[in-house]
């Protein structure tokens, strides 16, 4: 039987690169398993990142794919896709990677609203360079450059994507990857710009730091911490400190940039150059 | 080394459990997380399925494994 | 502006339209940038004559996007344009690299303005010759042309998507605030008579294809995302197959390649004009709008009997190493005027290797040098 693995996976790169538990894999098979579920034509899509463990991941799928610049992804795709909005295109960050020097990027592909996918692996630290801390480091945890706790308030990524725009947004977690393919599904499938947020483990990095020394360790907290989306609605504000909800929080449909830029060749062409 | 990158498939009338111990980084995730114990470790902490004929092929180890080191196939009649 | 028809065409055009026009006539159909003074009006004609072609632009949020876009369309197979001046430059500078080292065609046009940092909007400087070249970290190649009239935009901005597409690789067109708004004559070509390079593409099937093989020019046939041939591209070092490594020897060779690409080639490159250098003992080395100075000073010296001549430079990166070491054997003395504290100069100096005087002539004050100046320091170096 040919496997997901078969199909989709660059096997001569195998075994990948990430330290042992380390979600990005189970990421990488959830993104598999929802293009294979769509069914797909590999030629038809593209996988950009930017920088970062999480970036790896486009070196490991067997599509046209780019491994960029860091935080920086977006950008790149906003060109492929308005170059030829045939393309599928698939962006994979990391945490710091989207929120902190390509969060600029992020909100502005959300307002854009253009028919990119970004699925950002959030496992809440720099876990490449040693695991400093990030936007998405919950305030009072430790990283290397936090050695006496975060006292940064962190974004909350889904709140910041409705806001700036973007026409899907979910989060899902790499303990529930049954769900987060599903919403990962859903986002490839709907035209405009989605994000999906999926709550990942870096044992070396944070989990090291944070008193959870192994990923089994890592995998029942983010089951602990996370709560669904129902279930979350209904919390007092004391019981959602600390919390994250997880499903699908926005889906609406909204013409997307590429649609609206075939308007505007349509009205350059008929006015014959006269605005 | 090399007999690690074979791969292990352990198979009642049931389910077919492939193990590609290569891959496998021992992180214990697929056994910790079974609903039905199916797995245990083996001496370098990769998963054996002793309990293979309690396994209820929900496939979470496949789906949780950072390193597709193992997959959950059912057996149909007619399968080899 | 859209004179993508047939038979030539005179029109007055500024110095940032011509360079708009040339890169259509190119063949360039995306364009994304940031606005920034003097180069604004790159961006706003191509805005607004890209939709009429079925081309594409886009406005980005930065600098740094507006170089990512580029090189992700051009990827996905559009000839792609950016533009920007001095502080957008520094920003581009890290896309930049990612182009060169993955070898991704494309055009950047940086309208000089003074700096550093903000510093004269509004007025001209030739200060980004040396970030030209050096400006992205590690050791790479880079091609930069510098035109010097209106109609040298539009034929210079022809001949970078040519070398781009050519070599695969960025290449840098430097205007400056003085040529970038003046208005003059253009003859614009005949769509027929102007010679247009696209990328060689691959010719084996997408199983054999190795996107970072070279062949024996030293440049890798460029299949376009979402041709059938599925590769990576990374920023990381890479292998034949696009794949990151850390194999010295491959390294090794990969780096030397990059470089070489443009060395190797950089007679079919470097392009000069001669003007009354045949007989000269004092030349002048100019480019962008000093030459057009110095040009007039070649003839106000020449009214006085001084056997004054000029090399003015159209290609600035390769630099012509071999030409201005045959000059310097030829003249006694070489005046480099520059709108910088004197760059270009220390190539002109290395290239000379004493065969003969090399004296700069620099302003920073945010003025053009003139003809009159030039002349005044070419008659104080000969009481020397």
């Amino acid at each position: 039987m040919k496997t997901v693995i078969d199909e989709y996976i660059r096997k001569a790169m195998f075994p990948n690169m990430w330290c042992p538990g380390c979600g990005n894999g189970i990421v990488l098979g959830a993104i598999i398993r929802a293009i294979d579920d769509l069914g797909w034509d590999k030629d038809e899509i593209v996988a950009v990142s930017g920088i970062g463990c999480s970036s790896r991941i486009t070196g490991y799928v067997d599509f046209c794919s780019m491994n960029t610049t860091h935080g920086r992804a977006l950008p790149f795709a906003t060109g492929i896709k308005m170059a030829n909005p045939d393309l599928k295109v698939i962006v994979v960050m990391g945490d710091g990677d989207c929120s902190a020097i390509g969060g600029n990027h992020f909100i502005h592909a959300a307002r854009r609203n253009i028919d990119l996918t970004a699925i950002i692996i959030n496992n809440m630290i720099y876990g490449m360079t040693g695991g400093q801390y990030s936007p998405l480091t919950p305030t009072g945890k430790f990283g290397s450059t936090a050695p006496y706790g975060n006292i940064d308030q962190s974004f909350d990524l889904a709140e910041l994507a409705i806001a700036a725009g973007a026409s899907y947004v979910a989060r899902g977690t790499v303990y529930n990857p049954r769900q987060s393919t599903s919403l990962i599904k859903k986002a490839l499938d709907k035209k405009g710009f989605s994000v999906v947020e999926i709550i990942s483990d870096c044992p070396v990095s944070y989990g090291k730091m944070n008193k959870m020394k192994s990923p089994v360790d890592m995998l029942k907290w983010i089951k602990d911490i996370t709560v669904s989306k129902k279930a979350w609605d209904g919390l007092s504000p004391d019981e959602k400190r600390g919390k994250y909800a997880i499903g699908e929080f926005l889906s609406k449909d909204r013409p997307d940039y590429t649609e609206l830029y075939e308007e505007i060749i349509k009205k350059a062409q008929e006015s014959g150059g006269n605005k | 080394m090399k007999q690690e990158k074979l791969l292990e498939v352990y198979q009642n009338n049931s389910v077919k459990i492939s193990v590609r111990k290569g891959w496998c980084k021992s992180c214990g995730i697929c056994v910790e997380f079974c609903p039905k114990d199916v797995l245990v470790p083996d001496n370098q902490g990769k998963p054996i399925p002793e309990n293979i004929d309690a396994c209820i092929k929900c496939s979470l180890c496949e789906l949780r494994c950072p390193d597709f080191a193992i997959t959950v196939e059912g057996v149909k009649e007619k399968d080899e | 502006m859209n004179n993508l028809k047939k038979g030539k065409n005179i029109k007055l055009l500024q110095g940032n339209e011509a360079c708009a026009e040339g890169a259509l006539l190119a063949g360039v159909r995306f364009f994304a940038g940031y606005p920034i003074t003097p180069s604004s009006e790159i961006a706003e004609n191509m805005a607004r004559e890209l939709p009429k072609i079925g081309g594409k632009f886009i406005q980005m949020e930065d600098e740094i996007a507006s170089m990512a876009a580029v090189i992700g369309a051009s990827i996905a197979g559009l000839k792609s344009l950016t533009a920007t001046s001095g502080p957008g430059m520094c920003l581009k500078q890290e896309n930049l690299g990612f182009a060169i080292i993955n070898e991704i065609p494309c055009v950047v046009v940086n309208a000089q303005r003074g700096g550093p940092s903000t510093g004269l909007p509004t007025k001209p400087s030739q200060g980004d010759m040396m970030q030209a070249r050096w400006g992205t970290h590690g050791d790479h190649p880079i091609i930069a042309l510098a035109p010097s009239t209106v109609h040298e935009i539009l034929t210079l901005t022809i001949k970078a998507f040519n070398f781009s597409e050519k070599y695969r690789t960025p290449v840098i067109l430097l205007l400056d605030e003085v040529i970038a708004h003046m208005r003059e004559k253009v003859e614009i070509p005949a769509l027929e008579d102007i010679e247009v390079i696209n990328r060689k593409k691959p010719t084996v099937p997408p199983e054999e294809y190795l996107p970072f093989k070279p062949d024996e020019d030293g440049v890798p046939p460029m299949a376009n995302f979402g041709e059938g041939y599925r590769y990576h591209i990374t920023g990381l070092i890479h292998n034949y197959k696009g794949l990151p490594t850390s194999n010295s020897q491959e390294i090794d060779a990969f780096i030397r390649r990059l470089y070489n690409k443009i060395q190797k080639n950089a007679k079919d490159i470097i392009m000069n004009e001669k003007y009354f250098l045949d007989d000269a003992k004092i030349a002048l080395i100019a480019y962008g709008s000093v030459a057009r100075a110095a040009e007039r000073t070649v003839k106000l010296a020449r009214e006085e009997g001084l056997k004054v001549g000029l090399l003015k430079l159209l290609t600035i990166w390769p630099f012509c190493f071999e030409e201005v070491n045959k000059l310097a054997q030829q003249v006694d003395l070489i005046i480099v005027p520059e709108m910088n504290l004197g760059q270009m100069v220390l190539e002109i100096e290395r290239a000379a290797q004493g065969k003969c005087r090399v004296v700069p002539y620099n302003r920073v004050d945010g003025e053009l040098i003139n003809p009159i100046e030039i002349l005044g320091k070419i008659r104080e170096e000969i009481k020397k």
